[in-house]
């Protein structure tokens, strides 16, 4: 943990100026974002003015509540686009229910690829898959063939991988998960959105409280503000746009 | 073939007390202080460690009771031990039920609904409980007994066997594994997937382990003294941990060319990946290098801890996994503070030495006390026995 507190420290004093516009408890873990690959899909989309994305989930891509859809991070991702991109269209859409594996999830993706029409599919996966004790071999196959699939649909992929859940740590083995998924990330050359190490890092410095036993939403639904602009300052940073965008805004 | 040596060994429980150390320290989920544990800095754990000196120790003693009281009694002897294991194993598994209905009961935060779901197979504890019984279900954490369960299992013939043709047991072995990752073998799990720890490839481990206990040690003497192979040991741990470094500053990935990571990952835990094999064994050269069996130290009171906790593996290690669930338990009810992290950590070890230390002295007066219980066949070795 002493060693992730430095490094964050020190990365936060090289932070670069397009994250400016992005609350501080969501900054310390942007050195964690992979952002090595680009996104050529998503670059082509910002320069024509349109950009749909299709975000691919399951349980831990929404929040309970009648404000669950507008306060969960696809939305949130939305929201932080439109500010960086005024003059984009930008529009997620969501294919997003709880209990599924990444198998299950590839099984029905043709059509929800063929609706939505992204240039991105975001895809959070590996809880479930962990939860279930899926064949680790399974698991790998079953991300293959999904970023196979969108790619041939004419989609960039960033995956996302579990949450970072203190307590049921002792119960459930989501870092193999969490892991395989950074490897299959390099893989496959798709940037990988690292939910986990970022939310861990959040609970190591107490950015935010992971352990609290609540049923109100205001943590839930601020982490989920977090996610939405990190990803989409990862968004930005990998299709490296060619004209600037609003950078800055608050 | 005969055991050159008759004495015990102190290196092995001093490196299986510290493995039992450590395998707690890694236990205890986000532990600030697993961060010194072996698996940070290489391929390799304290899991190999533990299973290589258990093939050892329980080649050491049974292997004895094999010669001088035949196969009937040393069978014996061995079930005997996986039954005490597979009861120790339960046992664990009613603290962890305990743990898990506690959460269910008093946890709930929308933003981790998905997450809870884990706790559904207490609706159906009938069929879990069952499935617990018969080694298929087994929680995060609780692997490496059912697999000590099975490797003692098939050890009386694999004893006996290398007993009498040691090389042929060793190739055998050998064998099986291969065999294993041509052939994808492995044990079925409940709900779905597989044992972490496969047995048909930790196998290996352990019988080379009770293989460099009947005399194999001796004839690789002449090897892992030799300057060439220390220092081709030396180079892999440093490869291993340069790569190792990778996985924390994902920025110093870029110094790794493709070809070596598309030929490393990904680096197989439960089939006991090949890297892992060559990386425990440079740190066993490397070690027996540096540490002589007569070293003087291993008899001071600064090794005995470790030492002592070695020496009572079994009792040790099922106490790693309880306190590893009240640590975890103290960081999400109490604190998750670094100076928590440290101060659940040494207590939980100096826990386990005090519990070793207990266990010790009852086994030496039970041997000592009067009353129509025989004594026990060795002393030192019966308690350290597998």
């Amino acid at each position: 943990m002493m060693g992730r507190v430095l490094l964050s420290l020190a990365f936060m004093a090289l932070a670069g100026s397009a994250w400016a516009e992005m609350p501080g408890t969501c900054q310390v873990a942007e050195h964690l974002i992979e952002r090595d690959f680009p996104l050529p899909k998503v670059t082509r989309a910002l320069a024509a003015k349109q950009l749909d994305i299709l975000v691919l989930g399951a349980g831990s891509s929404q929040l309970p509540g009648p404000n669950g859809v507008k306060n969960a991070y696809p939305a949130r991702l939305q929201a932080a686009l439109a500010e960086l991109f005024p003059g984009v269209a930008v529009k997620v859409t969501t294919d997003v229910s709880s209990r599924r594996t990444a198998d299950q999830m590839v099984k029905t993706l043709p059509p929800a690829l063929a609706a939505a029409k992204p240039a991105l599919m975001i895809w959070q996966t590996g809880t479930v898959d962990a939860m279930q004790s899926i064949d680790i071999d399974q698991f790998k196959a079953a991300l293959d063939r999904g970023i196979n699939i969108a790619r041939s649909a004419g989609a960039d992929v960033v995956l996302i991988n579990a949450q970072y859940s203190p307590r049921t740590e002792s119960m459930i083995a989501l870092g193999t998960y969490a892991e395989i998924m950074r490897w299959v990330a390099l893989q496959q050359e798709v940037p990988i959105f690292d939910r986990f190490s970022v939310m861990k890092l959040w609970a190591d410095f107490g950015t935010f409280d992971l352990y609290s036993a609540t049923k109100k939403l205001d943590i839930a639904e601020r982490v989920h503000d977090c996610i939405g602009r990190l990803l989409a300052g990862l968004v930005v940073e990998a299709a490296k746009p060619d004209e600037p965008h609003a950078e800055g805004v608050r | 073939m005969a055991p050159v040596t008759t004495e015990r060994d102190l290196r092995l429980d001093l490196f299986r007390g510290i493995a039992l150390w450590l395998i707690f320290l890694d236990h205890i989920p986000s532990n600030a202080v697993s961060w010194i544990t072996i698996r940070n800095y290489g391929f390799s754990d304290a899991t190999e460690i533990f299973v290589f000196i258990s093939g050892y120790t329980a080649a050491f003693v049974y292997g004895r009771a094999m010669r001088e009281h035949g196969f009937i009694v040393a069978s014996a002897r061995v079930l005997k031990r996986a039954w005490q294991i597979y009861i120790a194993h339960v046992f664990l598994f009613a603290i962890y039920l305990a743990e898990i209905a506690y959460v269910a009961h008093s946890f709930s935060n929308p933003l981790f609904t998905e997450e809870m779901g884990v706790l559904d197979f207490l609706q159906n504890p009938d069929v879990t409980i069952f499935q617990a019984l018969i080694l298929k279900f087994k929680p995060v954490n609780m692997d490496v007994l059912p697999l000590y369960i099975v490797l003692l299992l098939w050890f009386p013939p694999m004893l006996w066997l290398l007993i009498r043709v040691p090389s042929f047991a060793l190739a055998g072995s050998a064998l099986m594994y291969a065999l294993t990752w041509w052939f994808d073998w492995s044990i079925p799990a409940y709900p779905h997937g597989v044992w972490v720890f496969n047995p048909f490839a930790w196998q290996l481990l352990f019988v080379f382990g009770a293989w460099c206990a009947l005399g194999g040690a001796q004839r690789l003497a002449r090897w892992i003294n030799s300057p060439v192979v220390i220092g081709l040991a030396a180079a892999y741990i440093l490869f291993a941990f340069g790569i190792a470094m990778t996985w924390y500053f994902p920025r110093l990935a870029m110094f790794v060319p493709h070809f070596v990571s598309d030929a490393i990952y990904p680096i197989d835990k439960p089939n006991l990946d090949v890297l892992r094999i060559v990386h425990f064994f440079s740190l066993a050269v490397i070690t027996v290098w540096f540490v002589p069996r007569d070293w003087p130290a291993l008899r001071s009171r600064f090794f005995w801890p470790a030492i002592v906790c070695g020496q009572h593996s079994l009792e040790t290690f099922c106490l790693g996994v309880f306190l590893a669930f009240a640590g975890h338990f103290v960081f999400t009810e109490v604190s998750n503070r670094l100076l928590t992290h440290v101060i659940v950590s040494v207590s939980g070890i100096a826990i386990m030495v005090a519990v070793a230390a207990l266990v010790s002295w009852y086994k030496r007066i039970e041997r000592k006390g009067p009353g129509p219980r025989p004594p026990s066949i060795k002393p030192g070795y019966a308690g350290g026995g597998a």
